[in-house]
């Protein structure tokens, strides 16, 4: 095998061979910051949609956060609700749509914190709809500032000493209080700091997708996304941080699947 | 002590020199930098006050309500969205006439979203009961927030500081700051009357029977018209301590003899002071109404105010869909009264952000020269945007 010169810069670019981004996704760049692991778990959950062949029969239900910005980038039918309350709003299109994946994008912010009376009834009453969390630990959109998800010891703009449990009180960890209610049928966390963590979140996606579409009740799926920004690291750090920080309480992987036994998913 | 302060930095200064025992808030645009600066302080030691991060603006409304109830000096911050989740609560705390300050950074309300500013936010709780007060630079939104405590302490009534979000609250202005002993000469520390003591018991808030639902709303809205007395006092006393005043009910500037007047609040009334020192000799000039107290809202001072223009244009910076404007509305029924009151005509101006510039100000003066005039208008919408119905 002939060696490749790496001595010379390349005498040729390079040749695209083919389109790497998902069909759903209309633009290539977006506005969220360099390191953000939003985008990446915003493209994971598109090319699950269309791997499932969902993509003529979705809604996405936004709430407030960076990933906001991502309603006029993706090519699927979508709505804005207001801060917290996309379960509840999911919960209205379900009923009325019962064939239609129903998905809520948030944040931890939107989903911990203003609106977790919303996640936690939708998940008692048992809907069908898929909910994402992607936490961060912060409020990113509004500058980076504490969570109810935010962990012991993080600094945001308004715990400058770090969280303190007497003084801030302790992180909700919704996915494992989730996983205790019979109407959630499937509870897992991904991550997207790495490779492998990409791989199998992007598993994780599919069946929070399919269990809710095969009437188990709501799928949670937590995904931890780095915000360099909002913990006031350099984007190169976000991973690093993430694991070190949020990964150390928010461990990875399925905590509930009530429709495993009952699973075909013979990707893996 | 004059500095070159960005408006929210001033603001969160100034609430702490007020020695608030509590903060709650809950983030959102364009509040943020007032609440962040807030907990610096606290986390530097220039702060010493229960300083509680909440879930959310209706908790945050919750947590100030229940610590102000209890004799605590408190105060919260908001905007937008945030003010309409708080309207529950904010109906509450005036309702029970609980003394509190809290900042609206004036944001416009959705759908669809806008971050930018308006003021819309303030608009749509206009009936909650609180004394509402609009700041037109930085150093009235600081004069006023200090004022704002007294105000509210002597009244017992919830005092809503309102700014223009970004417009202000992200600007850097010089703004003379007051001093430490100066706040403290005069805001004496907070003695509530019926802060609950459970050496001596009683309730706040209760069920009330229709034989008493309608004198508790009479008694609230005489205690509002007391407000009025009570604004224009604690401005003055500012002004004797500081050698500045931050525009009582209303100011009138401008020129005293036009037959043009003009009559808005917030940070536009800047722009139009700068419109008619740059336009006025060309276009003509106008007497400028700022109009500070929205809440207690000031009829006589305000028929004062017009006598002898022949047009009053009143800017609004929200709209009631299917009426118009707001200010407007409430300014041409106070006016009814008037022998000979002016022509209103109300326009809507820089909703959701739209940029005021000061070229504005002749365009205004030429519609008061058009007897042809629409009443309202959204002023500087661009109505070939829009399908032909809806122009
Ligand atoms: C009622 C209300 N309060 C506050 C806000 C302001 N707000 C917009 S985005 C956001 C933070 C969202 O945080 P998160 O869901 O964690 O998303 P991230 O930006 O971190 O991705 C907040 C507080 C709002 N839109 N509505
Ligand atoms: S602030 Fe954080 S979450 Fe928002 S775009 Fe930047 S890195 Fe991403
Ligand atoms: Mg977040």
């Amino acid at each position: 095998m002939r060696a490749i010169d790496t001595s010379l810069p390349p005498q040729r670019p390079a040749t695209k061979t083919a389109e790497f981004k998902p069909s759903l996704l209309l633009k290539e760049d977006h506005h969220l910051c360099a390191g953000c692991g939003e985008p990446v778990a915003i493209r994971l959950i598109l090319e699950v949609i269309e791997e499932l062949e969902l993509t003529q029969n979705n809604v996405c239900i936004l709430g407030h956060g960076c990933y906001g910005s991502f309603i006029m980038l993706m090519d699927v039918d979508s709505t804005l609700c207001l801060h917290g309350r996309a379960p509840a709003v999911a919960t209205g299109m379900k009923r009325m749509r019962p064939g239609v994946a129903i998905w809520t994008l948030q944040g931890d912010g939107d989903m911990t914190s203003e609106g977790l009376a919303e996640i936690m009834q939708t998940a008692a009453r048992g809907e069908d709809v898929t909910c994402f969390m992607l936490n961060n630990g912060v409020f990113g959109d509004t500058g980076g500032q504490m969570t109810a998800s935010s962990v012991i010891g993080q600094r945001t703009k308004n715990t400058i000493e770090g969280r303190d449990a007497g003084y801030h009180g302790n992180p909700i960890q919704l996915a494992e209080i989730l996983s205790q209610m019979p109407g959630a049928g499937y509870v897992a966390r991904g991550s997207v700091h790495n490779a492998a963590s990409i791989n199998a979140t992007r598993k994780m996606i599919r069946k929070a997708f399919q269990r809710p579409m095969d009437g188990h009740g709501l799928a949670l799926m937590e995904i931890l996304t780095m915000c360099p920004t909002g913990w006031f690291v350099p984007p190169g750090e976000g991973a690093e941080y993430m694991m070190e920080s949020l990964g150390k309480v928010y461990g990875l992987g399925e905590l509930k699947d009530a429709g495993a036994a009952s699973d075909d998913d013979s990707d893996d | 002590m004059r500095e070159a302060l960005e408006g929210s930095l001033a603001i969160a200064r100034a609430v702490a020199m007020a020695k608030p025992d509590v903060v709650a808030a809950y983030p959102i645009t364009p509040q943020t930098h007032i609440v962040e600066n807030l907990s610096k302080l606290v986390a530097e030691g220039d702060l010493h006050t229960e300083f509680v991060s909440v879930e959310s603006e209706f908790s945050a409304a919750s947590v100030v309500l229940g610590a102000a109830a209890t004799g605590a000096r408190a105060y919260t911050a908001t905007a937008s969205q945030g003010v309409l989740l708080m309207s529950e609560v904010l109906f509450n705390i005036a309702g029970l006439r609980i003394p509190l300050v809290m900042t609206v950074a004036n944001r416009a309300v959705g759908a669809p979203l806008s971050i930018w500013n308006d003021q819309s936010d303030a608009m749509a709780v206009r009936d909650a009961g609180w004394i509402h007060l609009h700041c037109a630079s930085n150093q009235e939104a600081v004069d006023t927030t200090i004022q704002a405590f007294r105000i509210a302490e002597a009244t017992e009534l919830p005092v809503m500081v309102c700014m223009d979000g970004f417009v202000l609250t992200h600007t850097m202005e010089v703004i003379d700051m007051p001093g430490q002993a100066q706040v403290d000469a005069f805001l004496p520390p907070f003695a509530f009357s019926r802060a609950l003591d459970s050496a001596d018991p009683r309730t706040v808030g209760t069920l009330v029977d229709p034989g008493w639902f309608a004198e508790m709303r009479h008694s609230h809205h005489a205690a509002m018209g007391r407000a009025l007395g009570v604004i224009e006092k604690v401005d003055a006393d500012f002004a004797k301590l500081t050698g500045r005043a931050s525009g009582g009910l209303l100011t009138v500037t401008g020129d005293p003899d036009a037959r043009v007047g003009i009559l808005a609040m917030g940070s536009v009334v800047g722009t139009l002071e700068a419109g008619l020192a740059d336009f006025g000799t060309e276009a003509g000039t106008a007497r400028l109404i700022k109009l500070r107290a929205f809440r207690p809202f000031p009829a006589r001072a305000l028929r004062e105010a017009v006598a002898g223009l022949d047009t009053l244009i009143v800017i609004d910076r929200a709209i009631s869909p299917g009426l118009g404007g707001i200010v407007g509305s409430e300014v041409s029924a106070v006016l009814q009264s008037m022998t000979a009151a002016p022509r209103v005509l109300n326009y809507a101006l820089g909703l959701g952000g739209r940029d005021i510039p000061e070229s504005v100000y002749p365009a205004l003066i030429a519609a008061a020269a058009n007897p042809l005039a629409p009443r309202f208008a959204v002023f500087d919408a661009d109505l070939d945007k829009l399908m032909p119905e809806d122009r």
